[in-house]
């Protein structure tokens, strides 16, 4: 059965707080998700209490400041700090979103911050991501052709055939969708999730591409495609205002289209 | 432990080149029994208070034999249908899940079948 409560080993316990810096006034506090595989311990969240005065607006401003100020050992990813490398995907306040462009003051009270659900943890906020890499992969995320392309030009798309990819090409893969799925969570081995369903019909609906009705078979599986229950929580988490659940509908359509 | 790569492990046994007929089916019993159901619930608040005699003579109308009938093969394959989702969404054991399955669809095939035979009863028969 699908296990509903957390595993022994990763019930969480409370952590350390570390106290505000002599003379900060305008505090807030972020809870964080603390492990690591080296102590052999359970998983425990530590306070952080952090000035606002000397802080950026970001919450990945405040994860840069805790480490930088307060605790080293604090581990997550980061890189552009602008939303478009993905890195920092977490779970923030309850909502899967991206550290980097999450306003601290969004967050009423304390901040809870999380790695992105029911993911193995690398460390701390640092997400084992390689399962999902590899369904990316395996759906073949790149444009397959049997014809050669002209020789001297690129191969041509309509402005109207271009536009099918706007909300799609716009994805960072920070999977975010993917990991606030209940049905990822369930089969997320067997059901390639949101994220990665989007690319998928992103080479579907390429005008370029000539291999649609293989990419179709290839996901014609009670689970690959039809785990998707239209939960809808893709679409409300993603930090890049994207659609996942929209694509995964286009291309149940396209399947019922090449039916009748 | 396996040494499997992910890729191996996510491809795994292939696509099963099936699931379009489950999820139409699903949706196709679902529109049906959208006028079903309503005619079937207000047909029978409409007989509040009616005797014996009625129901069975309601039940016996050709028009209402028929729609019985069809609400009777939509609603337990509609059920036989959503309840294999959910299985497969939570009974990851290969035997239970197969064990599950396997008790629902003959359930289900039983109920329809005995309600069936039912309506015909009475309607053929009499109460």
């Amino acid at each position: 059965m699908v296990e509903f409560t957390l595993p022994a080993n990763s019930k969480i316990g409370k952590g350390k707080t570390w106290p505000k810096a002599d003379g900060a006034t305008n505090v807030k506090r972020f809870n964080i998700y603390r492990w690591n595989g080296d102590d052999g311990k359970n998983p425990q969240v530590d306070t952080y209490e952090v000035d606002m005065d000397q802080c950026g607006p970001m919450v990945l401003d405040a994860l840069i400041k805790i480490k930088n100020e307060i605790d080293q050992t604090l581990t997550f990813r980061r890189s552009c700090r602008e939303g478009i490398c993905g890195s920092c995907a977490m779970n923030i306040d309850g909502t899967n979103t991206l550290a980097c462009t999450k306003f601290i003051d969004e967050v009423k009270g304390e901040v809870n911050v999380y790695p992105l659900p029911h993911m193995s943890v690398v460390k701390d906020l640092v997400p084992d991501v390689n399962t999902v890499y590899a369904q990316l992969s395996a759906i073949e995320p790149w444009m397959k052709t049997q014809s050669p392309p002209p020789p001297d030009k690129e191969r041509l798309q309509s402005p109207e055939d271009r536009r099918k990819l706007d909300g799609l090409y716009e994805c960072i893969l920070c999977f975010c969708c993917s990991t606030s799925c209940p049905s990822y969570w369930w089969n997320g081995e067997r059901y390639l999730g949101p994220a990665v369903l989007l690319q998928a019909y992103r080479w579907i609906v390429d005008s370029r591409d000539e291999y649609t009705g293989d990419r179709l078979d290839a996901l014609e599986d009670p689970f690959r495609l039809y785990r998707c229950h239209t939960i809808m929580n893709c679409s409300k988490t993603c930090p890049k205002g994207l659609n996942p659940a929209r694509a995964i509908a286009e291309i149940k359509k396209l399947m019922i289209q090449r039916q009748f | 432990m396996s040494l499997e790569t992910r890729l191996a492990r996510v491809r795994g046994l292939g696509s099963a080149k099936d699931g379009t007929h489950h999820w139409w089916a699903q949706r196709l019993t679902a529109v049906a029994l959208v006028p079903l159901t309503i005619w079937f619930a207000v047909s029978v608040a409409g007989m509040t208070g009616g005797n014996y005699a009625e129901a069975v003579a309601w039940v016996g109308s050709p028009i209402n034999t028929v729609l019985l009938l069809l609400l009777i093969a939509a609603t337990f394959h509609h059920v036989q249908l959503g309840i294999q989702v959910v299985l497969e969404d939570y009974v990851h054991g290969e035997g239970a899940k197969i064990a599950a399955l396997m008790f629902v669809k003959f359930a289900c095939a039983i109920l329809a079948v005995a309600s069936g035979y039912a309506v015909l009863r009475v309607a053929f028969v009499g109460g």
